[in-house]
């Protein structure tokens, strides 16, 4: 019982700080609590018993993210500038989203019940029969490098991506970013 | 009997994100940022012993590393303007 009023203030956290994100103008201070924001998410995840995806949160989230916005803070302003315009249009889509979310809340099993599906048969499936069809003595690289293979492949090219276009954003060094003015001159 | 404490803990990581909210210089929030990556340590550890599975202790140690790697990287950045610069000036810096 604990836990979940564990849970209960985090996630108020959440709320807390996500609404001053948005408040904020200045970008350096919106920079700050987004490095927050995600070591609170880290602390929601270790409640709920992913580890691993907590880890990932805190060296991506507050180490790296952290990092690559300052980054591109050294190139801009710091204010934000800002609009006084509300879209409905966008308000409605946000809105209608949060709405079928809310509603898709009722098919998920509840959470950590003994008999649902990822707990009925799947699992014995993995540990029955993985040695023989994949031929791997582990059980959760067999899990991540053949089962489900594709997803890791997926997220090795988002990743892969992802890191071409920081380095053709920040890897350029100033010299050459001066050379490249004075040739077009 | 870790009850408490960790509600105490979460109580601080309130007072650590209204001083980030409200604070009037960016090293209030610098602090705070860092204050905030104290206590989610003090957290994880203390989460590990409230459920009886103290293992999560090495992963509050790396969190503890994660959180003075950034701290590092954002006092470069007020030092230098620019993360990727280099004390010596000769040098290309570090990214």
């Amino acid at each position: 019982m604990t836990v979940v009023y564990i849970n209960i203030i985090i996630l108020c956290l959440l709320v807390i700080t996500a609404i001053a994100i948005n408040q904020q103008d200045n970008l350096f201070a919106t920079t700050m609590l987004t490095g927050i924001f995600s070591l609170l998410s880290a602390s929601l995840f270790v409640c709920l018993d992913a580890v691993d995806v907590a880890f990932t949160e805190a060296a991506v989230g507050a180490g790296i993210a952290l990092i690559l916005f300052l980054g591109s803070l050294a190139f801009i302003k710091y204010k934000e500038k800002i609009e006084n315009k509300v879209s409905v249009f966008g308000l409605i889509t946000v809105i209608l989203t949060g709405i079928l979310l809310i509603y898709g809340i009722h098919d998920i099993p509840g959470f950590g019940v003994a008999d649902n599906p990822v707990q009925t048969h799947l699992a014995d499936k993995y540990i029955v029969g993985s040695s023989k069809e994949i031929g791997i003595p582990n059980l959760v690289t067999a899990v991540l490098a053949s089962y489900r293979g594709y997803d890791t492949l997926g997220e090795v090219v988002v990743i892969f991506t992802a890191g071409i276009g920081v380095l053709m954003l920040l890897g350029r060094s100033r010299e050459n970013y001066k050379g490249l003015i004075e040739r077009e001159d | 009997m870790f009850e408490i404490p960790t509600f105490m803990i979460l109580l601080s990581m309130l007072l650590a994100l209204v001083s980030a909210i409200i604070g009037k210089t960016i090293y209030d929030k610098i602090l705070a940022v860092n204050i905030f990556g104290t206590v989610t340590v003090l957290f994880i550890a203390l989460f590990g012993f409230l459920t009886k599975r103290p293992e999560f202790l090495d992963i509050a140690l790396v969190y503890a590393l994660i959180n003075f790697i950034s701290t590092v990287a954002i006092l470069k950045f007020f030092e230098y303007g620019d993360i990727s610069a280099s004390s010596i000036e000769k040098e290309k810096g570090d990214i």
